[in-house]
């Protein structure tokens, strides 16, 4: 065989980011960020160290509120263990809990396509009521848009959230510490595979559902135990996203256990098949907590009587802020793989890509 | 999980370095061919708990990786069209080509869909005949029996709106081009279990004898790769050179013959360009006279695009083992997952990207 000149041969010149918005800008990674960072802070957002959280505070006299809001333009409509509407409900109160709100109100704007049936429509509504009523919380206003065939997928459903802020509460992914135990509400990945294997007509024989929940009756039940710093429900992105986010936001360097992180083995055995790691899986009913070492105890109890909390578990801890003398970089997060080695965990680039073998 | 944890134990994993350490009396670079083999060996940390004499380098055997630029630019040219419903596996959506990707196509307004096998394709085909479906039909002998079931799929069902967009490469003849290098570092190879899976392991035996290199086929799981790298270094350290098979659970010498059966009566060996590597003779799949009707490259003239790629990333290297992925001055920098300079840094399994994810900065060396 002839020689071959490796050394000749390179890489393409950069495509720098595009001119067009790209789907991999919605998936809560860091073109998503990019997105943010380039175009809407600079016009649209108020310096704010804690731009970042789930929800914005804004004080109106002595009442501190949470305010949020969420678009939900999930397909299909319908998948295991939920729906659009139950969707809506609850992705909106939970932004409101993780900043230790109390959801009061929320608000929903409809974009229907023509050709919907009722009859679809109104079991979206039913589900919606059901949620509402489950998170305590009452629809307050609401907007519906009907665009033609084509304009839209079906439904897209927007709500927004209000919640008070009682006194003494505060809590923000900039509050982690050194010594904070980290601890999950339960298995991970169960909402992003649900719906993916709905999507996808994948035909996975175990029946998974999603883990679409409300979860602010378990965050006041985990404020009562106190000892609170961050809370942040790991939606897009999931868990890794969130921690990389918070270990930013904070400064500090985490490290997490591969081998204590609950996974159901549905998901597990999806994710092995299709090249996706549970990490970067969608959660919709599941919160992270970094909690101050001398309460996490107390947190995990009362989180474990708790229906949504059952299966809390500690993940891992904050090993390290500013430059901890291991020289570790911050704004990291670590993991010990189950056979006993290290590696970095990093933000989901775009869309997450099944791998071809 | 049945068939995983097994694979994974700690305390199997433990004791098997332990053999390692001991068996290990010299310095030794072993190549794993497979970016599946990379990515598992940084995922799990494994590379980091190795003893310090066994340099690991990393393989081609990425598809998205080696896929060269022409293929990728063909295929943004065919998907660009408005008659067409281009179906790709996920992860070549974001491979670059010379001024856009697949994703910036399905953004500007092209049919680009994520398919999880290529027969779904040919149903895509089946229920859109006034489409023309394409499939982007890469990879190594893994996927090509699928992408040949496809093909063979059209043909009985007279699907005359579906055609393929071929890019397969071999992994034998990928070896042997590294081994017949005048820069060759690499003295013994982790064979790619799953290539084996499919295509047996009798071409090795005439390579290893030839080239005087172990090699050893290996599949995927911690345990794997550290037999596999143990059988290997027991070799260079007795300066024996044999195929050896460490995947026994998956794979006869003989290897799938139903699948080997129809990869023949679909495709043919070709000469074909790896990214990165050059034309390499003989190295990859072509359709065979009697499937030319269903080559998307004749139907939609796309075969003068010929790009030639400028000098930016290091991928050649890389991709031959002669440089880590860190010792490219553009790593981490001006090359991300988010923004890749080349295509090692697309896929989870490309050595680049894998680096990236787990190695970024101070938990390496």
């Amino acid at each position: 065989m002839d020689e071959l000149n490796f050394e000749g041969y390179t890489c393409p010149v950069p495509i720098r980011p595009t001119d067009t918005v790209l789907l991999g800008h919605g998936s809560g990674g860091t073109l998503s960020r990019d997105l943010l960072n380039r175009l809407f802070l600079p016009e649209l957002g108020r310096a704010a160290p804690r731009l970042l959280d789930d929800s914005a505070v804004v004080a109106i006299g002595d009442q501190r509120f949470a305010i949020t809001t969420d678009s939900h333009v999930v397909s299909p409509l319908f998948f295991p263990g939920g729906d659009i509407g139950r969707l809506a409900i609850c992705g909106t109160v939970n932004d409101l809990a993780m900043v230790g709100a109390q959801p009061v109100a929320l608000t929903c704007g409809f974009v229907i396509e023509e050709g919907l049936s009722f009859e679809l429509l109104q079991r979206v509504v039913a589900s919606m009521k059901a949620a509402a009523q489950e998170a305590g919380v009452y629809i307050a206003a609401g907007d519906t848009k009907v665009v033609q065939k084509g304009g839209a997928d079906q439904l897209f459903i927007n709500t927004s959230g209000i919640g008070t802020i009682p006194d003494g509460i505060d809590i923000s992914g900039a509050r982690a510490h050194a010594g904070d135990v980290i601890i999950v509400s339960g298995t991970l990945g169960d909402h992003g595979i649900a719906v993916l294997s709905a999507r996808e007509g994948l035909g996975f024989e175990t029946k998974l559902e999603s883990d679409v929940a409300p979860l602010n009756d378990l965050v006041q039940a985990m404020i009562g135990a106190g000892g609170i710093h961050v809370l942040r429900d790991p939606t897009r992105g999931g868990l890794a996203t969130s921690l990389v986010e918070i270990s930013e936001q904070s400064n500090v360097t985490i490290e997490i256990a591969e081998q204590v992180l609950p996974v159901k083995p549905a998901v597990k055995a999806a994710c092995e098949m299709l090249g996706f790691d549970p990490l970067y899986i969608a959660n919709e009913g599941k919160l992270v907590a970094f909690v101050k070492e001398s309460a996490a105890d107390r947190v995990l109890d009362v989180m474990k009587k708790t229906k949504y909390g059952e299966q809390a578990v500690v993940i891992g801890r904050v090993i390290g802020s500013g430059k901890s003398p291991a020289k570790q970089s911050c704004g990291q997060v670590r993991l010990k793989t189950a056979i006993g080695g290290t590696r970095l965990v990093d933000m989901l680039p775009g869309e997450m890509l099944p791998r071809i073998c | 999980m049945k068939y995983l944890d097994e694979y994974r134990d700690p305390a199997k994993v433990k004791s098997l370095l332990r053999e390692i350490e001991s068996a290990v009396t010299k310095n030794w670079v072993i190549m794993e061919i497979c970016g599946g083999q990379t990515h598992a060996f940084l995922h799990h940390g494994l590379d980091a708990l190795l003893p310090p004499q066994i340099e690991l380098v990393h393989g081609p055997g990425c598809p998205v990786c080696v896929t060269p630029l022409e293929q990728i630019d063909r295929a943004i040219a065919i998907a660009s069209r408005p008659e067409v419903i281009f179906t790709s596996f996920g992860d070549m959506l974001r491979v670059p080509g010379s001024t856009k990707d697949l994703f910036a196509v399905r953004a500007q307004g092209g049919d680009v869909r994520v398919v999880y096998s290529p027969l779904e394709a040919v149903q895509i085909a089946e229920a859109n005949p006034e489409k023309q479906v394409v499939f982007f039909a890469i990879g190594f002998e893994t996927t090509a029996p699928a992408n040949a079931m496809a093909v063979l799929q059209a043909k009985n069902k007279n699907i005359d709106n579906f055609s393929v967009l071929v890019s397969h490469v071999r992994v034998p003849p990928a070896m042997e081009a590294i081994l017949s290098s005048k820069s060759n570092r690499v003295q013994a190879f982790l064979a790619a279990g799953h290539v084996c899976a499919v295509m047996g392991f009798h071409e090795y035996p005439p390579l290893a004898d030839k080239y005087h290199v172990p090699i050893v086929v290996t599949g995927f799981e911690p345990i794997d790769l550290l037999n596999g790298l143990l059988a290997a270094i027991r070799q260079l350290e007795s300066g024996r050179a044999l195929a050896e098979n460490q995947y026994q659970r998956a794979v006869r010498l003989a290897g799938n013959e139903s699948a080997q059966r129809a990869i023949r009566s679909v495709f043919e060996p070709v000469d074909r360009k790896w990214r990165g590597i050059g034309v390499i003779p003989q190295s990859g799949w072509g359709l065979s006279p009697n499937f030319q009707e269903f080559d998307a490259e004749k139907r939609f003239a796309v075969e003068d695009i010929l790009t030639q790629e400028s000098a930016q990333c290091i991928a050649g290297e890389i991709l031959q083992g002669l440089k880590k992925p860190f010792q490219c001055a553009a790593f981490g920098k001006a090359c991300t997952p988010g923004t890749p300079l080349g295509a090692p840094m697309v896929s989870a399994e490309g050595a680049c990207a894998a680096y990236y994810r787990y190695h970024r900065e101070g938990t390496y060396g």
